[in-house]
């Protein structure tokens, strides 16, 4: 259940012209394993997530799950094994929040097959899950930005991957919301031994959840390895040019960062 | 919160409610050919029709007027059934446009595609184009609404794909600017101008066979394609990134997809003119009451564009005193409703913001 990034590069405009958006990266995501990705704005974090899940596919290089290219899987196979949380959903039509979970579970359903009583459970077993039962029969269109993260988190649960990749989960999320989705994830790691890679923007939060950090810079990596091991001040001064003290929290148990200015 | 019935049907089973559209459709078609200059009653529309359909005389009793036989079989029904068709198309095409553009105010018209293929047939009537036969003037008018879609999509495009009022803006310019180049060809067709003056009003009247069979398969095939893909249209609505991730193959159906609509939309006004807003209130009446599921909206979309384009066409025909062009009626009617959702959707993004 492993999935592979061999030296890819991929470039929005030209690729004679030579900028690239992510340039040469490797990295393996293992199973049991919560990583994450930290970097500044626009340094390709978002798009390495597409190119995970397939939605792009590199110029150069390859990308591969359980040994196999992502691009000889049948698209409907892939969103069987790998789901994405988008960073932000725009609908412009009136569905359901209990509707869009459920579309999770169209890559487990024939065309015209209507879900079964499992699909039924498992989107509501979702629900409970995310504590978000009350969301449930409530329209889109009427959600705030963080009540629309929550569905879409959990339309991505339903989907029952082996692998969730998140980006920016949290943004939108107060944080007893950010660190209920953050603890879901992390079970599923733990218990289920499923892959999950966030773009995270809380050094915290990813501090706290992570046990593999991977840093980016520019559309390349800069450090990647065990949190324990790669979280230190140096690599935020060069990554973000920020100077920052690191401490270790013992009611949580892991480094947390004090940002100097 | 109450939930009145039909708020109640969005989670009741679709089939029952194909059914009782279904029945509505075929009463209205039955009541529409017995309405007009000669009134004709139901008992004896269903014995002409099924004497056409088994050939002889089916039941015993007084024998039919040759001439209301004529009247019903060779007058009235194909143009219900062009009606049905064209009313059917449109709507399914403004279904399917409102959600692979996410953007609940498209449809053919709103689009510019209408305009397009009116152009497109135009032209090919005016250069006398005729190396294709009888599918020349179709195939102009498929051509001229794929440019046009093409041209509307390129000017709305934008880093974060398209936004709802960049697309519409752009349909109706680019609508405006071929409805100055119809009005070009009329100028410039002297004595063949009334043939011209149909493509940009609409009218159903002098339909023949021909014509309801070749709307009926469009209808039909189009609808299939559409409703085959129903599913992939409620993910393509959650965003092109989601959908992909969750199994629709967004590159190659969107594409797809937009040539099938437009296709139906060119078919249609090539036989009827341009019908406008038919697309856009159709999925929307729908959608408010059956919810915005396409496998739901499609087919219903399909059997109340047909009700109610023949409800609207029956209108100008048989109970006003002079037969208004019915692209006139519809714009009469849509015009004032595009208003109403536009200014609603604003109402909604100002709520939001604050």
């Amino acid at each position: 259940m492993m999935l592979e990034v061999n030296g890819v590069s991929y470039t929005y405009g030209d690729r004679k012209a030579g900028i690239w958006v992510l340039e040469n990266i490797f990295a393996s995501f293992k199973p049991g394993h919560f990583y994450g990705i930290i970097g500044p704005n626009g340094c390709g974090k978002s798009t390495l997530l597409d190119l995970l899940c397939g939605h792009k596919s590199p110029d150069r290089g390859s990308v591969s799950f359980e040994g196999r290219l992502l691009s000889a899987y049948g698209k409907k196979v892939l969103a069987r094994n790998i789901a994405l949380v988008p960073q932000s959903l725009s609908l412009n039509f009136p569905y359901t929040a209990r509707e869009v979970v459920t579309m999770g579970r169209y890559p487990h359903l024939g065309r015209f097959a209507a879900p079964t009583a499992e699909d039924i459970n498992c989107v509501a077993s979702v629900f409970d899950q995310c504590n978000a039962q009350s969301l449930a029969p409530r329209y889109m269109t009427e959600l705030s930005g963080g009540e629309k993260q929550r569905v879409v988190f959990a339309r991505a649960l339903a989907q029952d991957t082996p692998v969730l990749l998140l980006d920016e989960p949290c943004a939108n999320l107060d944080v007893r919301y950010a660190l209920l989705l953050l603890d879901i994830a992390a079970e599923k790691v733990r218990e289920e031994k499923r892959t999950v890679v966030a773009v995270m923007h809380d050094i915290n939060l990813a501090a706290r959840y992570c046990d593999q950090l991977i840093f980016m810079k520019a559309g390349r990596i800069q450090a990647a390895g065990a949190t324990g091991k790669v979280l230190d001040e140096d690599i935020l001064k060069s990554i973000f040019g920020v100077k920052a003290k690191l401490v270790v929290e013992p009611a949580i148990g892991a480094p947390q960062v004090v940002f100097l200015r | 919160m109450r939930v009145t019935f039909l708020q109640s049907l969005r989670h009741r089973a679709l089939w029952p409610q194909v059914a009782v559209l279904a029945v509505v459709l075929v009463a209205a078609m039955a009541g529409a050919a017995g309405m007009g200059y000669i009134e004709v009653g139901y008992h004896e529309i269903v014995r002409i029709v099924l004497s056409a359909v088994t050939g002889g005389e089916a039941f015993a009793g007084q024998p039919i007027e040759t001439a209301t036989r004529a009247v019903v079989l060779e007058v009235r029904l194909p143009r219900i059934i062009t009606a049905v068709a064209v009313g059917g198309s449109l709507a399914v095409a403004g279904a399917v446009f409102q959600g692979i553009l996410l953007n609940p105010l498209a449809d053919p018209y709103t689009l510019g595609v209408s305009s397009g293929a009116a152009f497109g047939a135009c032209a090919a009537l005016l250069l006398n184009v005729s190396m294709l036969g009888v599918f020349s003037v179709p195939l102009f008018a498929f051509a001229g609404a794929v440019i046009t879609l093409l041209v509307v999509m390129y000017l709305a495009s934008s880093a974060g794909g398209f936004s709802s009022n960049n697309l519409i803006l752009s349909g109706i310019i680019v609508a405006a600017i071929l409805s100055a180049g119809i009005s070009f060809f009329k100028y410039a067709a002297d004595e063949r101008v009334s043939v011209l003056i149909f493509w940009l009003m609409g009218s159903l009247s002098a339909r023949t066979w021909t014509d309801a069979m070749f709307a009926s398969s469009v209808l039909l095939g189009g609808s299939a394609v559409c409703f085959f893909f129903a599913r992939d249209l409620n993910l393509m609505s959650l965003g092109t990134r989601t959908a992909t991730s969750l199994g629709v193959d967004v590159r190659r159906l969107s594409p797809l997809l937009l040539v099938c609509a437009s296709l139906m939309a060119a078919i249609c006004v090539s036989i009827t003119g341009i019908i406008g807003f038919v697309g856009l209130l159709i999925p929307h009446l729908v959608r408010s009451i059956s919810g915005p599921d396409n496998s739901r909206l499609i087919p219903l979309s399909m059997l109340t564009g047909g009700i109610l384009l023949l409800a609207a066409d029956t209108l100008t025909r048989a109970v006003l005193p002079e037969e208004l062009p019915i692209g006139v009626l519809t714009a009469l009617i849509g015009g004032p409703f595009f208003c109403y959702i536009f200014r609603k959707r604003q109402m909604q993004a100002m709520v939001h913001d604050a």
